[in-house]
């Protein structure tokens, strides 16, 4: 449209007149072609639209799926013959009790608005992933955990009430005691139940924004969970690093790390303001690596590396960046991967099997050289009450893998294992499992679609995800 | 410029450059009256400052086009934060060039919105800090006032208007100690141009706010954002009108 050519930030709601012309008009929807998640793989054309006020967000004529940041990394928020509901834009901060910690915010709003505002006034989210870019109603779709899920659960457990829009486009509270079913559903849903318009979240208090952190070096896989499930080493943030190419006597040989949030009294006088340590820039990834650039030897070079800097540290105070959001400090790093990029891999095995089961992916990964950069093993606790909620107690593994053609057999061949061992692989990073594993590792999949099926029953909301693993057939 | 912590006045707070400039303002410490006719969304905007910032934030509904009312909305903001330091002007209606040109309604309704409506505005404001001797006006026109363009001269002509009117009160206020600065953002990323084919530069309405809140501790007059479109709007002025009239632009 020519008048359209030269548009600029006017905003037409603040103006006088009744605007006729935006009564008639339709949200503009935009193609998004080529649409991924983080891992780049894989792809879908479709179409969004983006409301910029919270009372905009609603279903549209024919499917729709909610998008926050696209964190994601396969198809999760994908839906190719639909539309995306881009939330985006809506991350207003709505209420905060200071006596409780509970804030109000719309569904957009990110973990890192979050502790952007609330850090500085001695507030913490109680539960994060690996990104700080990633909205509240993502983290409750995906019912996300971070490295205290053994102490503090997943994100769900945090999240007092929320809102949702339903298929029929009526707005309903839900909560552990208001419409419970539709809120564990909605815990780990998938974005499959409706769209989350406001939720709650408790916040939790801290003194500083630093962390205090130890590593330890451990030489095999018994050490590694040995120092994950001892009540000694124990903290309220706790993971392990692993060097996916030892084999041997070596396997699973990795670094354990603890962390806690750093008192006042624990930091050096230098640090004059404890609540807000100096901004530092992030790096972009500056451009797509070529395919070959990681390989096991480039990747055996860095895990060398990185054992001999992170190894050698033992404990340390560090800013909560730094402690949580590695990662994050470089842009687009997904990059790294190369066009084709790259797919991630996480399952968790319960107990009694975890040790025997993770060993033998170990095993696997090494002889195929399958090298990855992040290896990440942590040990999580009791099982919430999201319906398709990830967590159970157990060891959980993630990887990441540079995508190759024979990479996604294998991946079925770890699958396999996992099933064996009774577990499951995480929705939110899988681009590529098969309906039997899926079906394997979420037995409560049938109450689920019951659930899914009062609340929208013509499956208005549905993703490239669902359809996939054949979620409510 | 000395850092006050006076209240600002954001008339038209409800866009995405608006709140970034609110946000801006606040995380400074100034006070804020956010000004607009949508008050439920004022409302929110309001919970989500005062929470994000910790400032003093208000709310005060606001008809842009009832000039009438434009000095009920000083002594509201004034009576509610106290004397304003400064002023936002982030209202506006881009309206339809294609419609303007067959129906004079809509083609006065953007006359009268961008340039009546915003000077009406100014004049009660810079009278009020004439006055004090003190405070500073933020304005945002267009790129599109710079030339007139067969696609969108309506909303241009106000805008250019706008920016004639800016520079004579600069003078005008100059003279008391009261800055004013015209703002001239091109294409921003926000639910208009959202969906539209390619536009150059699209600008992220975050740092749009961003780049104004610094230009104005620079104490700017004009300031183009983002910065590029000063030398675009440089070079689109000096093609003389025999060849322009000829283009499609």
């Amino acid at each position: 449209m020519q008048a359209q050519r030269f548009q600029d930030s006017d905003d037409v709601s603040a103006s006088g007149y009744t605007p006729t012309r935006m009564q008639e008009a339709r949200p503009s929807v935009k193609k998004l072609e080529g649409l991924s998640g983080w891992g780049r793989y894989p792809t879908a054309d479709t179409a969004g639209i983006r409301p910029e006020k919270a009372r905009d967000l609603a279903p549209v004529e024919g499917r729709c799926l909610a998008r926050g940041l696209g964190r994601a990394y396969g198809d999760a928020a994908l839906l190719s013959m639909g539309t995306m509901l881009l939330t985006e834009r809506l991350n207003r901060f709505l209420d905060f009790d200071d006596q409780t910690g509970v804030l109000r915010a719309e569904a957009g709003t990110s973990l890192k608005d979050i502790l952007d505002a609330m850090v500085p006034q001695g507030w913490f989210v109680p539960v994060t992933p690996g990104t700080k870019h990633c909205t509240l109603g993502g983290c409750i779709a995906s019912d996300v955990h971070g490295k205290n899920h053994h102490r503090d659960g997943t994100f769900s457990a945090h999240v007092p009430r929320f809102s949702m829009v339903l298929a029929d486009g009526t707005i309903v509270q839900a909560s552990p005691i208001e419409n419970p079913e539709l809120f564990w559903a909605t815990c780990g849903g998938m974005g499959l139940t409706g769209v989350v318009t406001e939720a709650e979240l408790k916040l939790v208090p801290v003194e500083t924004a630093y962390m205090k952190v130890w590593h330890v070096r451990s030489q095999n896989l018994d050490k590694t969970v040995a120092l994950l499930t001892d009540p000694g080493y124990d903290a309220q943030y706790t993971v392990a690093w692993i060097d996916c190419l030892a084999g041997g006597s070596r396997l699973g040989r990795g670094i354990f790390m603890a962390g806690e949030h750093a008192k006042k009294s624990e930091l050096s006088l230098r640090i004059l303001n404890p609540l807000n340590p100096p901004a530092k820039g992030t790096k972009p990834f500056p451009v797509d690596l070529p395919g070959w650039a990681l390989n096991p030897m480039s990747i055996k070079s860095f895990n060398w590396l990185y054992n001999w800097i992170q190894g050698s540290r033992k404990e340390f105070i560090c800013s909560y960046d730094q402690f949580f959001y590695p990662l994050d400090g470089i842009h687009d790093w997904n990059r790294m991967y190369g066009k084709r990029g790259f797919l991630q891999y996480q399952f968790v095995l319960p107990m009694r099997t975890a040790f025997q089961g993770t060993k033998e992916i170990l095993e696997r990964l090494s002889k195929n050289r399958k090298a990855s950069f992040l290896a990440v093993l942590k040990r999580f606790g009791p099982q919430g009450q999201g319906m398709l909620s990830f967590p159970m107690e157990g060891l959980t593994l993630a990887l990441d893998i540079p995508f190759t053609e024979d990479l996604l057999p294998f991946l079925d061949g770890l699958d396999d294992i996992v099933m064996r061992h009774g577990g499951r692989i995480y929705l939110a990073k899988d681009a590529r499992m098969k309906p039997e594993a899926f079906r394997a590792g979420y037995p409560r999949i049938d109450e689920f679609c019951d659930i899914r099926k009062r609340y929208d029953p013509e499956g208005k909301f549905d993703s490239n995800l669902a359809s996939r693993l054949g979620l409510c057939r | 410029m000395q850092v006050s912590k006076g209240p600002v006045l954001i008339a038209g707070a409800t866009s995405g450059i608006a709140r970034a400039i609110s946000n801006e303002l606040a995380k400074e410490g100034h006070p804020i009256v956010l000004a607009g006719r949508d008050e439920s969304e004022l409302q929110r905007l309001a919970s989500d400052l005062s929470i994000r910032t910790g400032t003093e934030v208000h709310t005060a509904l606001f008809d842009a086009s009832d000039p009438a009312t434009h000095p009920l909305l000083l002594m509201e903001a004034s009576a509610k934060a106290g004397k304003l330091e400064g002023a936002v002007l982030a209202f506006g209606y881009l309206g339809d060039q294609q419609l303007a040109q067959t129906d004079w309604q809509e083609a006065r309704k953007i006359l009268e919105l961008n340039f009546v409506s915003a000077a009406s505005l100014l004049h009660v404001l810079a009278s009020d800090m004439e006055t004090r001797q003190t405070g500073w006006i933020t304005v945002l026109s267009s790129v599109a006032g710079d030339r007139g363009r067969m696609s969108n001269y309506v909303y241009g002509s106000a805008k250019g208007g706008l920016t004639v009117f800016l520079q004579g009160l600069r003078a005008r206020l100059q003279k008391s100690g009261v800055h004013v600065m015209t703002v001239k953002p091109g294409p921003v990323d926000t639910a208009m141009t959202f969906g539209s084919d390619k536009l150059p530069l699209l600008a992220d309405p975050g740092d749009v706010g961003a780049a104004i809140v610094k230009a104005l501790k620079r104490r700017k007059d004009v300031v183009y954002v983002p910065s590029p479109w000063r030398l675009i709007m440089f070079v689109l002025r000096t093609v003389p009108e025999k060849v322009f009239k000829k283009t499609s632009l």
